[in-house]
C-alpha cells in the first residue's frame, strides 16, 4: 500500500481504478465505453484510466487523496471485453457511486462523464456506448415535461402514429407565406408541422412575425377539421432570456407546443423542460449537431445515450432516426434508441446495442420523431419498424406533391389510416403493404398521385453505426 | 365538412363487419372497449356522453358491436365513437377512439377572431351545431 502514495506517477489499475472484482452497487451509474488504447498499452489499463479520468484521478499522485475515502468516489473499471471481430477496441464497463454526481443536473453528469477524458493521449479514441442510470438517479430529474400519454390525450389523438412535415424551404420565405404551408398541411390531414432547426429569427423572417402567422394557420386548419392541430414554433434563441420570451409569447398565443434545438445546451434544454411543464406546452426537441459525436462508432457519445440524458432532461418529443429515410440509422441500433425513449423497463439487449438494463419508475416516455427522406410508399416500413407511438414527418413527401401541400397531406393521412386499419385486421401488412396503399389509393386520387411520384424511392446506404454483437435467440 | 378526429377519419365509414374485425382487435389486447355520443364535436369537447359504462367484462365482439347499434339507433344523428382502453402500467389511457356514426350533415366549425395589441388574435372554434339547444341540433339532417 505505501506504494499507492509514492510520489510521481503510477498505472491506474494499480491506483485502484480496475478491480475486476467489483460488484456493482444497485445505486451505481453504469457506463460501457468502447476504448481503443494506443499501441501498447493493455485495455485493463486504458479502462483504469478512462474511470480514473472521469472521476477522481489526477495523472500523478497526490496527497490531498489522503483527506478523503477516496476509495468510495475512485470510478471502478470491473470488466473489459473484446470488441466482437475488431482488433484493438475493448468494451470497459465502468461504475460510478452515485454521490459522484448532483441531483438532475445532466451538465454535472456528462462532465465527468464526456468530460476531459475524451481527450485524453493514452486512447487513440473512446465512445460512451451506453449507460445505467439507476432509479435513485433518475428520480432526481423531473422528465418529459408531459409524456407520450399525456400528449395524446392533449391532442385527443390515438391508436395510430402522429403525422407532421417540416416547413420547405428550411430558408427564406416570408412569414405569411410561410404560415400558408402550414395552414395547407394541416387542413389537408397532418397533426403537426415544424420549423426547421434553423428557424430562428433570421432578417427574412422575424420570429414574432412567424409565430402570429402561424397560428392564424394552426387556428383555421382546426376550424376546417375539427381536429386539434400543432405547430412546433422554434424558440431557440442565443440567450435563455430571449428563449423564454419567445416560449411565452407561443403560449398566449395559444399554440400547444414549442421546439428547440439540442445546440442550445444540457442545462438550456433542462430549464425549457421545466417552462413546458409550468406552461402546458408540450416540447419538441430536434437534434441538431448529434451526428458530430454520435455517428462514428469508435469516438464519441452513442445516440442511446443522448436519448437517455433527453428522457431525464425531460423532453417530450426528440428525433431518433428512421431506418427507411436519408439519415443515418440502423434499424435494430433505432429500435435500441426507440426502446431507450419509450419503454418503461429495458432489458440489455447486445443485438439493439443496449448494454444494460435500465428502469425508469414509471418516468413518462419520450415520442421519438421519425424524419427525413420519408414518404407515404414507406409507410408498412416505418410502422414496421417504429410502431405506433412515433410522429412520423414527411416534410418533402409532403410540400413536394405534385397536386399541393393538401394533397400531399392527405396521402400520407390516407396510407397511414389504411395500414392501421389492415395491422389490426391482422393482416400480414409488412409483407401485403404495397398491396394496401395501391388498394388505398384506388380511393384516393392525392395517395395515388404520391405513389406514382415517389413509390420507388429509397435510401439505401451501409449504415455506420451498428450493434457488433447479434445475440443468439433464445427461447427465454 | 367532415370531422376528422379518431383514428380512421380519412378513410371510407366503416361497414359494421370492418367495425367488429377493430373490436376483435382491442379484445384480443385486452382492451375493454366502450361507446360515446355527442351532438357537439368541438375539437376540445373531451367528453362525449357515455353510452353506459365501459364494458369490461364484455368478450364478445357481436356484443360491442350490438351496443354500439344500440347507441346509433338512440341517437340517429349524433356522433357516436368506439373507444378500446389500455389500462395496462404506464399506459392507462385510450388506445383506439373512431367515430362510427355522423350526423348526416356536418356544419363544422366558425372560426371568431378577436384582433388584440399587436396584431395578436384571440382565436375561438365556434362550433356551428351548437348554436341549437341539446338534443336540437343536426335535425335538419
Amino acid at each position: 500500500m505505501a506504494d499507492r502514495w509514492n510520489a510521481g506517477v503510477i498505472p491506474y489499475a494499480e491506483m485502484g481504478y480496475w478491480q475486476p472484482d467489483y460488484e456493482p452497487k444497485d445505486t451505481d451509474i453504469l457506463c460501457a465505453f468502447r476504448i481503443t488504447p494506443q499501441d501498447g498499452v493493455p485495455p485493463e489499463e486504458a479502462g483504469a484510466a478512462v474511470a480514473g479520468e472521469s472521476s477522481t484521478a489526477t495523472w500523478t499522485v497526490v496527497w490531498t487523496d489522503r483527506l478523503t475515502t477516496f476509495e468510495h468516489y475512485q470510478a471502478k473499471c470491473y470488466k473489459v471485453d473484446p470488441v466482437p471481430n475488431t482488433p484493438g477496441q475493448w468494451i470497459a464497463y465502468i461504475a460510478y457511486d452515485i454521490d459522484l454526481f448532483e441531483e438532475a443536473s445532466i451538465a454535472n453528469l456528462t462532465s465527468s462523464i464526456i468530460g476531459n477524458v475524451f481527450g485524453f493521449k493514452p486512447l487513440k479514441a473512446l465512445r460512451l456506448e451506453d449507460m445505467r442510470i439507476p432509479t435513485h438517479y433518475v428520480k432526481t430529474f423531473q422528465g418529459p415535461a408531459h409524456g407520450i400519454v399525456m400528449e395524446r390525450e392533449h391532442l385527443g389523438k390515438f391508436g395510430r402514429p402522429i403525422l407532421g412535415a417540416t416547413t420547405k424551404p428550411k430558408l427564406g420565405l416570408s412569414a405569411r407565406n410561410y404560415g400558408r404551408v402550414v395552414y395547407e398541411a394541416l387542413r389537408g390531414g397532418l397533426d403537426f408541422t415544424k420549423d426547421d432547426e434553423n428557424i430562428n429569427s433570421q432578417p427574412f423572417m422575424r420570429w414574432r412575425d412567424r409565430f402570429l402567422f402561424c397560428m392564424e394557420a394552426v387556428n383555421r386548419a382546426q376550424a376546417a377539421t375539427g381536429e386539434i392541430k400543432g405547430h412546433y414554433l422554434n424558440v431557440t434563441a442565443g440567450t435563455m432570456e430571449e428563449m423564454y420570451e419567445r416560449a411565452n409569447f407561443a403560449a398566449e398565443l395559444g399554440s400547444v407546443i414549442v421546439m428547440i434545438d439540442l445546440t442550445i445546451g444540457y442545462t438550456a434544454i433542462q430549464s425549457m423542460a421545466k417552462w413546458a411543464r409550468d406552461n402546458n406546452v408540450i416540447l419538441h426537441l430536434h437534434r441538431a449537431g448529434h451526428g458530430t459525436y454520435t455517428r462514428q462508432k469508435n469516438h464519441g457519445v452513442s445516440f442511446r445515450v443522448i436519448s437517455k440524458w433527453m428522457r431525464l432532461a425531460g423532453v417530450d418529443h426528440i428525433h431518433a432516426g428512421t431506418v427507411v429515410g436519408k439519415l443515418e440509422g440502423d434499424p435494430m441500433t433505432t429500435a435500441g434508441f426507440y426502446d431507450t425513449l419509450r419503454k418503461d423497463s429495458i432489458k440489455a439487449d447486445l443485438s439493439k446495442g443496449l448494454y444494460f438494463d435500465q428502469e425508469w419508475a414509471s418516468m413518462p416516455g419520450v415520442m421519438p420523431v421519425a424524419s427525413g427522406g420519408i414518404h407515404a410508399g414507406q409507410m408498412h416500413q416505418l410502422i414496421h419498424y417504429l410502431g405506433e407511438d412515433v410522429i412520423l414527418q414527411f416534410g418533402g413527401g409532403t410540400i413536394g406533391h405534385p397536386m399541393g401541400i393538401a394533397a400531399g397531406a392527405e396521402a400520407n393521412r390516407v396510407a397511414l389510416e389504411a395500414m392501421i386499419k389492415a395491422r389490426n385486421e391482422g393482416v400480414d401488412y409488412y409483407k401485403e403493404g404495397p398491396e394496401i396503399l395501391k388498394k388505398a389509393a384506388s380511393r384516393n386520387r392525392a395517395l395515388d398521385t404520391a405513389l406514382a411520384t415517389w413509390g420507388d424511392i429509397t435510401f439505401n446506404y451501409e449504415s455506420t453505426d451498428t450493434p457488433d454483437v447479434v445475440a443468439t435467440p433464445t427461447n427465454a | 365538412m367532415r370531422i376528422t378526429q379518431g383514428t380512421f377519419s380519412y378513410l371510407p365509414d366503416f361497414t359494421d363487419e370492418e367495425i367488429t374485425a377493430q373490436i376483435n382487435y382491442a379484445l384480443t389486447n385486452d382492451w375493454p372497449l366502450s361507446v360515446e355520443f355527442t351532438d357537439d364535436p368541438h375539437p376540445r369537447n373531451t367528453y362525449w356522453e357515455m353510452w353506459g359504462l365501459p364494458m369490461f367484462d364484455l368478450r364478445d365482439p357481436a356484443g360491442v358491436l350490438m351496443e354500439v347499434n344500440a347507441c346509433r339507433a338512440a341517437n340517429p344523428n349524433a356522433y357516436v365513437r368506439l373507444n378500446a382502453y389500455d389500462a395496462s402500467l404506464g399506459r392507462q389511457t385510450t388506445a383506439l377512439s373512431f367515430i362510427v356514426q355522423r350526423p348526416a350533415e356536418e356544419p363544422g366549425f366558425r372560426l371568431d377572431r378577436a384582433e388584440g395589441r399587436g396584431r395578436a388574435i384571440g382565436y375561438t372554434t365556434h362550433s356551428y351545431a351548437t348554436e341549437r339547444p341539446v338534443g336540437d341540433r343536426y335535425t335538419q339532417g
